[in-house]
């Protein structure tokens, strides 16, 4: 359950600086040449997010539709990935399993990496007691165990994707104002900023036209790994069966209970859906390393 | 007729446990069983205080009881025979007063002799608890009017009226008997304290771990218990249960695994582990909330329960799930329990679907309720809930109403119920012994019970089981039981009873001497257990 | 740097109230209570005279304005009271469930740093080469693997293996022993699980390992050293690793107390005992007192670790404290 943040600092590996041809594929050619690995993330994860998308035309069955003359099939031509205890078809199921993860990673880490953004720019903008609240707000989210957030979550609200993605989103906000806070502390005191201050420009105009673009490279970054970090929190949360609700499919739910008891007759029912997190988030973090190296100037003179 | 419904019964009860082929070996002494509970730690050990088989599994083996399921044929629902008495008594007094004789030499663990003061002691905690005491099951003694023990060898109930009710209530699996000086000195002691008389005595408890017991020598069975020891192992988690058995890790869980890990099991370990199986006391029933339009037109109650197709979908879901049995509100193997010619009379029972379902497409269409969609409350458990849940809407679906589930976690889906923020709930209802006419009062009128979140009145219903109640002469009794279910579950259609429970306990095949009974709390003091190793 | 010290500690007490007002919250919103739980849970059926007997004995039946006074009451004499599900102290509740997950935490610790520092060491060294490309798929691959699927196919793995082998399925003893009682029987039931949630953090350690060491190997005095013709293994041994290692140990260190809280979903996997499966329990049970013990257990490791981190930066860095 420990979603914390994997503190990547990566280069890229097989780092190419070679005089860059033009056009658009060989931009592309070039930037495969140069971070092959966040190619393969990028593959990995348009794949699912194609599949996500166009689920509706992808699926061969309904992902929710019971059939109980096929139960716990194992994969064959007509259920190319098999079918779980309630004869669903897995392959339709991880497809609009896809959709659901997108949708919980994509918003958890949007609105989560928003509203950190906000109150990381606004806690280090205008310091003393603002800031000396918020953090102590923030120092409070953060700690809190995420499973007891989201166990009060669920108990109150029921369980359900938009429950699931307030509870996911909930301790992401702190990390990234954190984050964002330390980096826009840094430029607060240099002197263009100063300069701003004392032509008396407005508060969101140097916040917008100043603080906010030196904080988009760690912004930007993090974000990356928060959707990864949200797709498994979403998994984890379903496994305790405090996740996203029968019968929507979504990859964790499809881990929890029948899985497991399935497990050793039906090791299809359990397998396929950890692979697609697995690769899933796989991707997202290969593309955040690459992007890392693309967007971080320091990484980028080595 | 009635003694063809129970030969039938009892065809069926051999079949089920002619698995288990322990007719004739005789029991082996020694060793130690290891068994999983399948739930998290109990709130206390005292079962005149709590309702979960957690404390039953872990502490009845401490305990004796007055009266019990005979440990022998516990799959029958009316044979009672005596644990601490020495002869199970005959009413006297038109039924209404019944004395029992207290086994001699009796001891608790603790060397100090059982005598009916502590018999009296335990009972009267349990009947008529102090102000401010916890005893859950009171309601079922609501027959009871005095308990008394004249002598020390002598205890008396004395009923309000004759019934039926009351001896299968009596032997009641949580009615341990308690050490008289000890309760008065302190009525919460028995919560975190062992002191019984039973096969076993105390010998460890880590909470949320494990329990266990050894053998007591001063046992007043002879030769029993055959086990050294006993250990209990919780393990809430299904998965680990099933490993546990595979890996021989734990030898037997008594509550219940679904089909799929019967099968597992099987599959995996062939001879090694035998099974028995048993209708359960336990069904799974759809309440309706008359205080929501327009579920108060008992038109659209009506065609709710026509929609559902049992008898083809209760085997195909018995294939997933713990559930088997089409059957009333009357626990099936009981001789109160509507035949199945009674029962197809019964609306939503018929045997021609798709008669019931025009029916109930015609019931809809006169209320004006061709458009019909709710949501159903249901309890975040997957067995059987999610699965009963997952085809009760898929039914719904076959008549045009579009049903989505709601799932909860237990504490707010009970919340729910009592505060009636719901149109419609699929519950459970589950007993210890089978006594239909108790186990029933969870559809009596909500201000009869407490326990009916569906928020109706009706004087007819009670004077129907009124009859049943006061009824002695068993023919009658049967035709009673049957007007007053036919009432719940069709003329007024309060009730839906979708399926009954089913049993599943698989283990290893060198456990013997246990056998399975309709409810996963009886039966559990393993006396009778032995290890063929 | 007093005046820094003690400003940041007393800012520790109000994050603490506030936690425990949030904790508190939180609990009373969700509906039902434990009484509810307790007597229902069984599908059986009960009186309304039960559930009020119930209230009454817990005390829940009191204003919530008592119960919070009590609760902070509580909290400033370190008296958590008696959890409501059991009737025990919830010290005691607690103390026999942490043996198991601060056994499990320390193992995992001991293989993620087992892993992390040489394979990250190794990575920095052969940066862009196929040794590095091959570790760093292996710690991406740690991250992105949900623990309690790997834990899941583990025992399968674990089963269907022996059964292979031998004929009789075989998995690690399912009730806990301390290892001072029987070491071996701890070992294996311990191991699965360690490594499950050891694989993650090795992950996350070996990328800081690897960062902190490339940082290093252009520190100035990594050149001298090998100006000055030093053998590569001195190097390495003595000025570079010594040195990448601080920010190793931070990161190890934070995400340890970090551990103790988040092994829910493992011991939920495996059946273990301990503090995590006490969590999700005592707010299943709503069990309140427990509960908001729990939180502020972890919460206070959370806190004071983390203030720790910020005097530990302080220290080195004096810009910090006089901003």
């Amino acid at each position: 359950m420990t979603i914390a943040a994997p503190t990547p600092t990566g280069t890229a590996v097989f780092a190419d600086d070679r005089i860059p041809p033009r056009g658009v594929v060989a931009s592309t050619i070039r930037f495969v040449r140069r971070q092959p690995v966040g190619s393969i993330g990028i593959v990995l994860v348009a794949l699912f997010g194609f599949a996500g998308l166009f689920a509706d035309f992808l699926a061969p069955y309904n992902p929710t539709a019971n059939d109980f003359t096929a139960m716990t099939e194992a994969p064959s031509w007509a259920h190319w990935l098999g079918t779980d205890q309630l004869g669903r078809d897995i392959l339709s199921r991880i497809l609009f399993g896809a959709r659901t993860a997108f949708v919980v990673g994509l918003t958890s880490a949007l609105v989560g990496g928003f509203s950190g953004l906000v109150l990381g720019v606004g806690s280090a903008y205008f310091g003393g007691r603002i800031d000396l609240v918020l953090q102590r707000l923030l120092d409070i989210l953060m700690s809190f165990p995420l499973i007891i957030m989201a166990l009060a979550v669920v108990s109150i609200f029921g369980t359900g994707v938009h429950n699931v993605i307030a509870a996911i989103t909930i301790p992401l906000i702190p990390r990234c104002a954190r984050v964002v806070r330390s980096s826009a502390l840094a430029i607060r005191e240099v002197p263009y900023v100063d300069a701003a201050r004392a032509l008396g420009f407005s508060h969101s105009r140097i916040i917008l036209a100043h603080m906010v673009p030196n904080v988009v490279a760690p912004f930007l970054i993090m974000l990356t790994s928060f959707v990864g970090q949200a797709i498994l929190a979403e998994a984890s949360l379903s496994y305790l069966g405090l996740g996203v609700q029968e019968p929507v499919a979504a990859w964790g739910l499809m881990l929890q209970g029948g899985a497991e008891e399935y497990a050793s007759t039906a090791p299809w029912i359990a397998v396929f859906p950890g692979l697609a997190i697995m690769l899933t988030v796989f991707g997202i973090n290969l593309f955040g390393d690459a992007l890392r190296d693309v967007l971080d100037p320091k990484l980028r003179e080595r | 007729m009635k003694i063809a419904v129970r030969a039938a019964l009892a065809i069926a009860a051999t079949a089920l446990l002619a698995d288990a082929g322990q007719a004739a070996e005789s029991p082996k002494r020694g060793g130690t069983l290891t068994y999983m509970i399948p739930s998290d730690a109990p709130p206390s050990l005292d079962g005149h205080r709590e309702t979960t088989y957690a404390t039953a599994h872990t502490a009845a083996p401490f305990y004796s009881v007055l009266i019990r399921i005979n440990p022998d044929n516990p799959a029958s629902t009316t044979d009672f025979v005596c644990d601490l008495c020495t002869e199970m008594p005959q009413p006297t007094d038109a039924g209404k007063t019944y004395t029992f004789r207290i086994r001699d030499g009796v001891k608790f663990h603790d060397g100090t002799p059982l005598t009916a003061a502590d018999v009296t002691k335990s009972w009267q905690e349990i009947v008529f608890p102090d102000e401010g005491l916890l005893s859950p099951r009171q309601s079922n003694f609501m027959m009871v009017d005095k308990i008394k023990a004249p002598d020390p060898t002598t205890v008396v109930f004395s009923l309000k009226y004759a019934t039926t009710a009351f001896l299968p209530a009596l032997a009641d699996p949580y009615a341990w008997i308690y050490e008289k000086a000890i309760l008065d000195k302190d009525p919460h002691w028995y919560e975190k304290n062992v002191m019984g008389s039973g096969p076993f005595k105390f010998a460890g408890y880590e909470t949320g771990q494990s329990i266990e017991g050894v053998r007591n020598p001063d046992y007043y069975r002879q030769g029993q218990p055959y086990l050294d020891g006993f250990k209990g192992i919780y393990a809430a988690k299904q998965a680990t249960r099933i490993d546990a058995l595979r890996s021989d890790r734990a030898s037997i869980e008594f509550r219940g695994l679904p089909p799929a890990a019967r099968d597992e099991l099987k599959a995996a370990l062939g001879d090694q582990i035998a099974v028995q199986e048993s209708d359960w006391n336990c069904g799974s029933v759809v309440t309706i909330n008359e205080k929501v339009k327009p579920f108060d037109d008992v038109r659209v109650r009506r065609a709710l329960t026509l929609a559902i197709d049992r008898w083809n979908g209760v085997p195909a879901l018995s294939k997933i799930a713990d559930v088997r049995t089409v059957g009333s509100i009357v626990f099936p193997g009981d001789p109160l329990a509507p035949n199945k010619d009674e029962l197809t009379t019964i609306a939503g029972f018929g045997t021609d679907i798709e008669k019931s379902r025009a029916e109930a497409k015609r019931l809809l269409k006169e209320a004006g309720q061709e458009n019909l969609s709710f949501e159903m409350l249901n309890r975040d458990v997957d067995q059987p809930y999610k699965y009963v849940g997952i085809w009760a809407v898929d039914q719904w679906s076959k008549i045009g109403i579009k049903v989505t589930q709601k799932m909860m976690p237990t504490g707010p889906w009970m919340e729910t119920e009592r505060a009636g923020n719901f149109s419609v709930d699929l519950q459970a209802n589950c007993h210890a012994v089978v006594n239909p006419l108790i186990d029933v009062q969870p559809y009596l009128p909500s201000s009869v019970s407490a326990q009916n979140y569906g928020n109706y009145e009706d004087s007819e219903e009670m004077a129907l089981y009124g009859k049943a109640l006061h009824e002695t002469d068993p023919q009658k009794q049967h035709e009673a039981m049957f007007r007053f279910a036919k009432h719940v579950m069709d003329t007024q259609a309060h009730k839906l009873m979708m399926a009954w429970w089913y049993r599943i306990v698989p283990y290893r095949a060198y456990v013997k001497g246990w056998k399975i009974s309709p409810s996963h709390y009886i039966n559990q003091d393993l006396a009778t257990v032995w290890l063929d190793r | 740097m007093h005046r820094y010290l003690v400003s940041r500690v007393l800012l520790v007490f109000p994050t603490l109230l506030g936690a425990a007002a949030l904790v508190f919250i939180l609990m009373r919103l969700i509906p039902g209570d434990i009484c509810l739980v307790r007597l229902g849970s069984g599908g059986t059926s009960f009186s309304a005279a039960a559930l009020a007997a119930c209230h009454a004995e817990i005390g829940i039946d009191r204003p919530w304005w008592l119960q919070f006074l009590d609760f902070i009451w509580g909290l400033a004499r370190f008296d958590f009271g008696t959890s409501m599900w059991s009737g025990k102290p919830v010290i005691q509740e607690i103390a026999s469930r942490f043996p198991v997950s601060l056994e499990v935490a320390v193992m995992a610790t001991l293989i993620a740093i087992a892993i992390a520092i040489p394979l990250g060491t190794i990575s920095a060294l052969k940066q862009n080469t196929w040794i590095d490309l091959a570790v760093r798929t292996f710690s991406i691959a740690g991250i992105a693997t949900p623990s309690f699927w790997l834990g899941i196919m583990s025992i399968l793995l674990v089963l269907d293996l022996t059964q292979a082998i031998s004929g009789h399925p075989w998995m690690p003893s399912i009730d806990y022993v301390p290892l001072w009682k029987d070491p071996i029987r701890n070992l294996s039931i311990v191991m699965l699980p360690a490594i499950t949630v050891g694989y993650r953090y090795a992950a996350v350690s070996m990328r800081m390992t690897r960062s902190a060491m490339l940082e290093v190997l252009r520190e100035d005095y990594i050149r001298t050293a090998r100006a000055k013709g030093l053998l590569e293994k001195i190097v390495i041994n003595r000025h570079a690793l010594k040195n990448a290692l601080l920010p190793v140990v931070t990161v190890i260190g934070i995400e340890f107390a970090f551990l103790i809280g988040g092994l829910v979903v493992t011991e939920q996997v495996f059946n273990l005992n301990g503090i995590g499966r006490l969590m999700v329990l005592s707010v299943q049970n709503q069990d309140y007192t427990l509960t908001q013990a729990l939180v502020m257990l972890v919460v206070t490791i959370a806190i004071v670790s983390n203030m720790l981190v910020d005097l530990f930066y302080a220290w080195l860095d004096p810009r910090i404290r006089l901003a």
